[in-house]
């Protein structure tokens, strides 16, 4: 599915290395979780991944299913079927929560070359995972976004994520700002979504999320690379023990 | 010396062209004292503070400029509503295109049948307002406009109008220069609601007095037509008596030159005015300068303004925006509110504001805001991300920018369908 090789980046401004040779697979229907310091460089490979302007690819290939990521614009990522549950998900006043949903799925389904939703099947469905979510209707009239608490923000990227429908899922510290039963809520969103097919690459500083989304690998991420992969125990090991001794390990 | 002389000789040249329209007593004298004002003032040029940043040239020279016509084979804008229709072409009432004139509580003649009268009421508004608004800035068109003007309405209202009035201004002739002059009069507790639509002409000159007694309420919602080459230069003259509502909002898109003047006074106690204008251009398809000047001033105690401008420019275009609250002595308790923002969609175009506030009352609320900017990045790229396509997702975002000033029209119907007009455009002028 996902296939990251030795993948260098650095900022386009200043002459600074994020990722230095990044290496990671994501086969279908896995979900892999990141975890590692923080600048590690983990939301710049979400971002690299995704299209965000600022970055300069300076060596290796990101692909999905194949087709190079790094030559595409955004949308056309997102047409291929990439999607970022962003950290930070952005504000944008004036544009319906509704509208801009139903516009990215069907630009998306246009990309694709699929018959666009009409109104009626669109609202239909979203009523649906909406519910599930527990966003109500009022949360899909108000501008994206805007006056969302932080767990709401998180529910309205993955009721983003249910209705595009992406092969591949990256999650940027998805479980950041949220108590306990918003976590359960936007685990049991994502747990919804798995399939056996659909991928997931889950980015987070906690053992917690994981526990809610088993992880098949967890890769430990460190200046830029990765430097450990092993099961669900790698995580429990750096909740009890920090990064330390795994670097130290790394580094002997 | 030398260039007062010369601003005169201009609007001599000005007026020489087409003789003084005659008329009854009151108007005759209305149009002479006008005559007056213009020479005492001259017409505007490049170094009058109030015109820096539009030059005044087109709207000064003896003819108009030759303007296209635009077909778009579009439904005309209000076209839908239950309204009383009136047509102007080339600034001329067209009987036939035009609805009978006659509504319950409201009653309408033509400006000339109204000068024609020995005596008539409008002799209390007609240049009355205007000249009450050559203060404390001279508004020297305005005159040569209430000198001129041959065409125009004289409407009263007594009552709860049933019907908005809708005044379509339609185009013939690639070069005609139209002076219309409206006089409005709301009476106390009286209600209507004036919908305008169309370029008008070539230049089109338009004033509007309208004078709203004690509890009236005066709405009113314009678009000026496509046409690119078009030019046109509005003043409405506006005052408002107790717990009087003034609501207006302005759609420009398109046009080589456009300036909308606003001088609206609040003169009884818990009045209200709101002044909102949303503007596209795009210097890609024709010159486009468009000029919003409002002047709003508080003479009484808890009256509550509002100016809420949008300007989206790109391929050269250019926005202006001035507008001044002034609270008068005594006028405690005034609610002053005024944004203007400008969303610049490249390098070449250029938004330039004057947001002014002169205070003599010590319990106020006054505030004003103006910025201009590019399309944010990051929402962009959240849009993107999501799978819209760039063009798009400007579009969504260049709607999302006006958004503000269009939720400034209080009809539902005529707000989703000047949104749909403004989609269409941003859609058209995309990528």
């Amino acid at each position: 599915m996902l296939n990251i090789n030795n993948l260098h980046v650095e900022l386009e401004d200043e002459d600074k290395a994020i990722l230095k040779g990044l290496s990671l697979t994501v086969p279908a229907g896995e979900v892999h979780a990141i975890m590692g310091p923080n600048g590690s460089g983990k939301s710049t490979m979400s971002y690299v991944l995704s299209g965000k302007g600022g970055y300069e690819v300076t060596g290796g290939t990101a692909t999905l299913d194949g087709v190079n990521l790094l030559d595409m614009e955004p949308d056309e990522r997102a047409a291929a079927g990439l999607f970022l549950a962003f950290q930070y998900p952005v504000e944008i006043p004036g544009v319906g929560n509704m509208t801009f949903l139903r516009t990215a799925v069907n630009c998306q389904r246009k990309a694709r070359g699929e018959e666009e939703l009409s109104a009626a099947d669109f609202l239909k469905i979203i009523r649906e995972k909406a519910k599930s979510l527990k966003i109500d209707a009022e949360m899909l009239k108000r501008p994206v976004n805007v006056g969302f608490s932080g767990g709401e923000k998180k529910r309205n990227e993955i009721l983003q994520m249910a209705m595009l429908e992406p092969k591949m899922c990256i999650l940027d510290e998805t479980d950041s700002g949220l108590d306990v039963d918003a976590m359960k809520l936007v685990s049991d969103g994502v747990n919804a979504l798995r399939d056996g097919k659909r991928s997931f690459l889950v980015i987070t500083h906690y053992q917690r999320l994981l526990d809610h989304i088993k992880p098949d690998v967890v890769h430990i991420m460190a200046d830029g690379r990765i430097v450990k992969s092993g099961g669900p125990d790698l995580a429990l090991e750096v909740e009890h023990n920090g990064y330390a001794d795994i670097l130290a390990e790394v580094a002997a | 010396m030398k260039l007062a002389q010369a601003k005169t000789d201009a609007a001599e040249a000005r007026v020489n062209r087409s003789d003084l329209p005659t008329g009854g007593k009151w108007a005759n004298e209305a149009r002479l004292a006008a005559l007056t004002r213009l020479h005492g003032a001259g017409l505007p040029g490049r170094r009058d503070e109030y015109w820096r940043f539009t030059r005044p040239d087109d709207l000064n020279r003896a003819d108009a400029p030759a303007a296209d016509l635009l077909k778009t084979g579009e439904s005309p804008v209000f076209g839908d509503l239950d309204r009383l229709k009136l047509v102007f072409v080339d600034g001329v009432l067209d009987r036939d295109q035009s609805d009978a004139m006659a509504m319950q509580h409201v009653e309408i003649e033509t400006l000339a049948d109204a000068a024609a009268a020995d005596i008539h009421w409008a002799r209390d508004i007609y240049g009355v307002l205007e000249t009450a608004g050559q203060a404390p800035v001279e508004r020297p068109l305005a005159a040569l406009n209430t000198a001129l003007a041959e065409n125009g309405l004289v409407i009263r209202v007594t009552g709860k109008a049933p019907r908005p009035i809708n005044l379509q201004y339609l185009r013939r002739d690639q070069c005609a220069d139209a002076v219309v002059h409206h006089v409005i009069k709301v009476e106390s507790g009286a209600e209507l609601t004036l919908l305008e639509n169309g370029p008008g002409a070539a230049r089109l000159s338009k004033v509007a007095e309208v004078d709203i007694a004690d509890g009236g309420i005066f709405h009113h919602v314009r678009t000026q037509g496509r046409d690119h080459q078009r030019r046109a230069h509005t003043h409405i003259f506006a005052r408002l008596g107790k717990e009087s509502e003034f609501k207006s909002f302005t759609l420009t898109v398109n046009g080589a030159l456009t300036r909308n003047e606003y001088v609206i006074t609040l003169h009884g106690d818990d009045a209200r005015a709101h002044v909102a204008g949303a503007c596209t251009g795009d210097g890609a398809t024709g010159a486009f300068h468009q000029d919003d000047t409002v002047f709003i001033a508080h003479d009484a105690v808890n009256c509550e303004s509002r100016q809420v401008y949008k300007k989206v420019l790109r391929n050269g275009a250019t926005g202006v925006f001035q507008g001044k609250i002034l609270v008068q002595p005594g006028a405690q308790k005034t609610d002053g509110y005024q944004i203007s923002q400008g969303l610049l969609l490249d390098d070449d175009s250029q938004f330039l504001a004057k947001p002014e506030l002169e205070i003599y009352a010590d319990d106020v609320a006054c505030s004003h805001g103006s910025t201009v900017g590019a399309i944010d990045e990051g929402a962009m790229f959240y849009l993107m991300s999501r799978g819209v396509p760039k063009s798009r997702a400007q579009e969504l975002l260049v709607l999302a920018f006006l958004a503000e000033a269009l939720e400034e029209i209080d009809s539902e119907t005529i707000r989703d369908d000047i949104r749909d007009r403004l989609a269409a455009w941003v859609e058209r002028h995309s990528g």
